[in-house]
């Protein structure tokens, strides 16, 4: 398999009030081109932990982290972040939000005009045109979160990280744009790594599941790939028995290997 | 906000003329509260002023300072000398240099907070000092003032100058502070140079707190350059206030802090309604 992304042996600690916590130990991960998986597991496994070393956004103590075969070293436009609570400047428009990514990665080769279309583009892809214009206090949550996304394709990622991307949102917003993050993914061919805590989620989007034991010294428990067709039917997928078996060897894994620890 | 608006749509059925009096009956009840209130407040104020001139030899009534101030505002703006100036001029005089020294309290200020609150070694550095000279009298400041420049004028800026800068040093160190993670990683994800920080993330973030801060900084200010002026002499409000006192002339001392009143008043709104207007709900 083509190793796209890969940690070896990372681990990261917290310093803490209560003191030292180790939130992750020895994780090893290989993620190919083009491929979506998820990170699961319960609050508190360090799954978002493993998207933020990914992300740069946090240091490993220990072990190695490559992307597009180079250390990762620091964030970058390259590994683009759809974070849970969208984080759109509130200051600013949609297309300005998208904007000033746009511009950031595309702004020294190519012309205002052509950043515009790209611009507009990425709102469009998330059928977000008529909107451009507001202010992000002036759209609902689902919107914020489209626009968010937006603003991480337009960036034309090599990775697409999306940490809880529709935690905050209703179950009917939820279940739209999952059906569109599917058809955008399929469109962009992107390479995906998502944290969710939804099962359904999980086997609805995924390549391959990759199921977290519980912290501390979390590290990965088991992966399981998630071998159902593309493009995938949500409707379809409720009366499918593969689908069933996948949903229910994660739920298996959540709640009887690795016990809810005391919230 | 406008009681009409609340009054409730129209109901499509035949309504008797009572019930389509109600709703106008409680707008004038609520623009009764809303103007009655305030204006029975300062009938009473004018009344308890009057009875207790009645009884004072010196203090003079509502109707007499009236009087004066009809006499004063008639022509404010003559000029016979720098001792003897229009209300006018006095008063464009003390705002002249809340203006002067304020405005180099921001010059001086905002960077400053946004350098303290960005960095962390910078703010270690600087609280002590800040903490031990923030609570010091402004007034303690003029001495220093005056021995420096040796004119009354840049003494009261400098103390404008030196009163006003720990709101805004204050109040913009900790809106940088508290700058939310989430826009920071935004910027860090996308690389984005630190001019682009600070002209797209943190200055639009922090400018509700700066806000804050310069109408904090103005409010003092406006306090002070009366005190600062008396002291010093000259032209202004202050001056103005004692050179009266002098006189004996308690009526204009009233008008004077009637005046002093209405501009500080005049100079929170105008900031409040800014500040408004730079508001975002994120």
């Amino acid at each position: 398999m083509e190793k796209f992304v890969e940690l070896s042996q990372v681990s990261k600690h917290f310093d803490t009030k209560q003191g030292r916590f180790q939130a992750l130990s020895d994780v090893n991960l290989s993620i190919a081109r083009g491929e979506f998986v998820a990170l699961i597991g319960h609050s508190g496994c360090g799954k978002s932990t493993v998207l933020n070393l990914i992300a740069g956004l946090l240091d490993a103590d220990s072990g190695g982290l490559i992307c597009n075969g180079r250390e990762i070293d620091g964030p970058g436009p390259e590994r683009a972040v759809v974070f849970q609570n969208h984080s759109l400047l509130p200051w600013m428009t949609c297309f300005a939000n998208v904007y000033l990514a746009v511009e950031r990665v595309f702004g020294r080769d190519h012309s205002k005009a052509e950043l515009k279309s790209r611009t507009e583009q990425a709102l469009q892809m998330v059928g977000l045109s008529h909107a451009s214009h507001k202010y992000p206090n002036e759209i609902s949550g689902g919107m914020k979160q489209r626009v968010g996304i937006a603003r991480a394709l337009a960036m034309q990622p090599k990775v697409l990280l999306m940490d809880e991307p529709f935690g905050a949102l209703d179950a009917l917003t939820r279940a739209h744009l999952q059906d569109e993050l599917l058809r955008i993914v399929t469109q962009t061919q992107s390479t995906v790594v998502m944290v969710t805590h939804d099962v359904d989620e999980a086997v609805l989007l995924s390549d391959r599941i990759v199921m977290m034991s519980n912290g501390p010294a979390a590290t990965v428990g088991d992966i399981l790939q998630v071998d159902l067709p593309r493009p995938r039917d949500r409707l379809a997928l409720a009366n499918d028995a593969q689908y069933h078996a996948y949903r229910s060897a994660v739920l298996e894994f959540l709640y009887q290997r690795q016990q809810r620890p005391a919230a | 906000m406008n009681a009409p608006l609340k009054v409730p749509a129209p109901v499509p059925q035949p309504v008797s003329a009572w019930q389509r009096l109600s709703p106008s009956r409680s707008t004038l009840l609520n623009l009764a509260r809303a103007v009655l209130a305030p204006l029975l407040g300062l009938l009473l104020f004018l009344l308890v002023w009057a009875a207790i001139a009645s009884r004072s030899e010196g203090l003079p009534g509502p109707w007499s300072t009236w009087q004066a101030a009809l006499l004063l505002f008639a022509d404010p703006f003559y000029d016979n000398g720098p001792n003897d100036m229009g209300i006018g001029w006095n008063i464009l005089h003390s705002l002249g240099r809340v203006g002067i020294g304020f405005g180099l309290a921001a010059l001086v200020g905002i960077p400053l907070g946004f350098a303290i609150g960005r960095f962390a070694f910078l703010n270690g550095m600087l609280s002590p000092i800040i903490s031990l000279l923030r609570p010091v009298s402004p007034l303690a400041w003029l001495p220093i003032g005056l021995l420096v420049f040796e004119a009354a004028g840049p003494a009261s800026i400098w103390v404008i100058f030196i009163s006003s800068i720990w709101p805004i040093i204050l109040n913009t160190a900790a809106g940088v502070a508290s700058v939310p993670q989430d826009y920071l990683n935004v910027a860090r994800v996308l690389k984005l140079s630190e001019f682009k920080v600070l002209t797209r993330i943190l200055f639009p973030a922090v400018l509700p707190h700066l806000m804050t801060g310069i109408r904090l900084a103005i409010g003092v200010a406006w306090l002070v350059i009366v005190a600062a002026e008396m002291l010093t002499g000259g032209t202004g409000l202050g001056f103005w206030v004692w050179d009266e006192w002098n006189n004996l002339n308690v009526e204009h001392i009233l008008i004077a802090i009637i005046i002093v009143g209405l501009v500080g008043l005049a100079l929170e709104q105008s900031l409040v309604w800014l500040a408004k207007r730079f508001d975002y709900a994120s």
